[in-house]
């Protein structure tokens, strides 16, 4: 079987990009406007907790406020939680009955550093768990060392462990050191047949950023044009506030169009974005500056 | 002679303060409406000349000075979050003197700016508060030391903006000085005072502790720029509180070169945050701002007072008015300190510790 080589892609303008994504922060969204946006970003979030000390308690928890993020006013529920493999289950379980998914961190979440038959066997555990998703991380020291055929090899052995459910490719762009680096490994996670690719760990300090997203999208866009298969983006990671949600949503539409804007084709990697929004909802409504106190720690 | 300028004449406040907005199209010498927001006592001012309306733009200070320099003017800016900032909106007002001529600009606040500051306050409570009473203690002490090794500016800033003089300004210097090296003495001191071992008939050991209730939003007071201002700062931050301070009054420039000291003085970022602008355009938003524990209000009308106490019940603030003494000398006087102005901005704590079991 012939190895994978990367095809040809164009190089990135680090310029141009940051400037253009700077420029989808300055829109003026107010009232209607801001309100929808903000339904919509609870809509397209993977509520997230990835920390040693979650239990079975903080799961249940999270996924009650993932269906029902609000108590007392209509809110739409997230589109899915995310979560560690072993507590897959538990998630499952409590969003029984509702339309949210199931995400898993697997592969030897964050780093990946272990061996990939062990790679592989953590995904089919997880899925046969229950996970609707499987977030996978790419080998970042064999992406750098330019074994661009192994990562290839690992994300299509993924895809095929993954079975029935989706697989995100986490590319870790806060280690990739470069717009180009990060264009390229979408490229190949997108030819390996990922489903969706994510930003980041949100383990990295340097996680989802407006630049690295559009880079991204970009690239989603050319294999789209190439191939008319639509791949989708989600960016995890340092996305704590209301603000920077649209910024990203106004980035989708702008780049991809309104048909990435749905939950199937982009998601926002949080755990602290969620109340930030419901608080910008509740400031909507009231027309009062919220507290966080007032808010359910998830 | 128009309705603005007969009002204007008519006006005895020596104080003038009009909007003046960035925005080319707005007037820059105000209206009937944006003068009837100016307010403040003459108390101090040094000069009895009824002020005119202005008649040209010229700068007090700044430009050429006697050797021909150019002179560096200072941009006032706020203290948020441990950074000077200016306005999000880029707005500003003026400050005149006596004659109606233009001392320098300042900032004006936006609702945003209030709310950013908010959230500067928020997230530096935390780790103010778990600092130790003691390094609460000299980083207060090491403020009375800043005021005191700027003594000279500040007493030229004061004749210079609020119009007293020499002997007016090094009272209020002095007396900020000293007022902030007494709460600071308080830092490590007001805990064992106030709190208590309680007796109690079950067997337990009972105690009741004090604890800082939070972010506090200040309204400073109106005719003491730099002593009135520490007043109201000290007794509220020593505890470990933060505060979100509106300020204006008859110099609000004097705040930002206090910001300047407080931020050598080894404040982490956030704790005290100084904003300028219009109180009326800012205390709806304060009010009503649900991260805000508690308000602490000197001076004001008496529309201002009721709206501050109707407001603050939705969110059940602590709300504290401070009466606003009508001199210097009576704001220079022992009783405007107080362990009990440290009081209204702390929560009690109630241990019930079982004994005997």
């Amino acid at each position: 079987m012939q190895s994978y080589r990367l095809p040809k892609i164009p190089t990135v303008d680090q310029v141009q990009v940051e400037a253009r994504a700077a420029s989808f922060t300055k829109r003026s969204i107010k009232k209607e406007t801001k309100r929808a946006a903000l339904e919509m970003a609870i809509q397209m979030m993977d509520l997230t907790t990835l920390e040693g000390m979650d239990s079975e308690g903080k799961v249940q928890m999270m996924c009650k406020k993932a269906v029902q993020p609000m108590i007392g006013r209509p809110c739409p529920s997230v589109a899915a939680v995310c979560v560690y493999p072993t507590l897959v289950g538990v998630a499952k379980r409590a969003l029984e009955g509702s339309q949210v998914k199931v995400a898993a961190v697997a592969t030897a979440f964050p780093s990946g550093q272990s061996f990939l038959p062990i790679r592989l066997e953590e995904i089919r555990q997880t899925v046969a768990e229950g996970a609707d998703e499987i977030d996978m991380v790419i080998s970042r020291g064999a992406f750098l060392s330019g074994e661009y055929a192994r990562i290839f090899d690992e994300v299509a052995a993924s895809k095929e462990a993954c079975g029935e459910a989706h697989l995100k490719v986490i590319l870790e762009t806060g280690e990739l050191g470069a717009y180009d680096q990060v264009r390229k490994a979408s490229q190949i996670a997108m030819d390996a047949g990922a489903d969706f690719i994510k930003t980041s760990t949100g383990k990295v300090s340097e996680a989802a950023t407006l630049p690295v997203t559009l880079v991204m999208l970009e690239a989603v866009r050319d294999f789209y044009m190439q191939t008319g298969k639509k791949i989708g983006v989600k960016p995890a990671g340092g996305i704590r506030k209301a603000k920077q949600s649209w910024h990203y949503l106004v980035m989708v539409k702008e780049t991809l169009g309104d048909d990435w804007l749905t939950p199937d084709l982009f998601r926002l990697g949080a755990s602290s974005l969620l109340n930030d929004v419901l608080m910008q909802l509740e400031r909507l409504e009231t027309g009062h500056y919220q507290s966080n106190l007032y808010f359910s720690e998830d | 002679m128009t309705q603005t300028q007969k009002k204007k004449s008519n006006d005895s406040s020596a104080k003038k303060h009009t909007k003046e907005s960035a925005s080319p199209k707005s007037p820059s010498n105000g209206d009937a409406s944006q003068e009837a927001q100016s307010k403040g006592p003459a108390m101090f001012s040094a000069s009895q000349k009824q002020a005119s309306a202005p008649t040209d733009q010229r700068l007090v200070s700044g430009g050429r000075n006697e050797n021909g320099r150019l002179g560096v003017h200072k941009t006032y800016k706020m203290w948020v979050g441990g950074k000077f900032i200016r306005s999000e909106q880029g707005r500003v007002l003026s400050l005149r003197n006596a004659e109606g001529d233009l001392v320098t600009h300042y900032v004006r606040a936006s609702r945003k700016d209030l709310r950013d500051a908010v959230g500067a306050a928020r997230s530096a409570q935390a780790g103010w508060s778990a600092r130790s009473a003691f390094n609460r203690s000299q980083i207060l002490f090491r403020a009375a030391e800043m005021i005191e090794a700027r003594r000279e500016t500040l007493i030229a800033r004061l004749q210079e903006h609020a119009r007293m003089t020499v002997e007016q300004a090094a009272l209020e210097v002095d007396g900020a000085a000293d007022r902030m090296f007494w709460y600071a003495g308080w830092t490590d001191k007001y805990v064992q005072v106030l709190s208590s071992v309680n007796p109690v008939a079950t067997p337990f050991f009972n105690f009741t502790i004090p604890e800082p209730t939070g972010v506090v939003a200040i309204f400073a007071p109106e005719n003491s720029p730099l002593l009135g201002l520490v007043s109201m700062i000290a007794p509220v931050i020593l505890s470990g509180n933060t505060c979100v301070v509106v300020v204006e009054n008859i110099a609000p420039t004097l705040a930002v070169e206090l910001s300047e000291i407080l931020a050598t003085s080894d404040f982490p970022g956030g704790v005290v945050n100084l904003l300028t602008g219009l109180r009326d355009e800012l205390q709806p938003h304060a009010v009503h701002h649900m991260d805000i524990n508690a308000i602490a209000s000197c001076g004001g009308n008496e529309a201002q007072r009721r709206s501050i106490q109707e407001a603050a019940c939705e969110s059940v603030k602590r709300v504290h008015f401070f009466e606003q003494p009508n001199s210097l000398e009576a704001w220079a006087a022992e009783d405007q300190q107080s362990l009990y102005w440290i009081v209204p901005f702390i929560e009690w704590k109630t241990a019930w510790h079982p004994i005997g079991v």
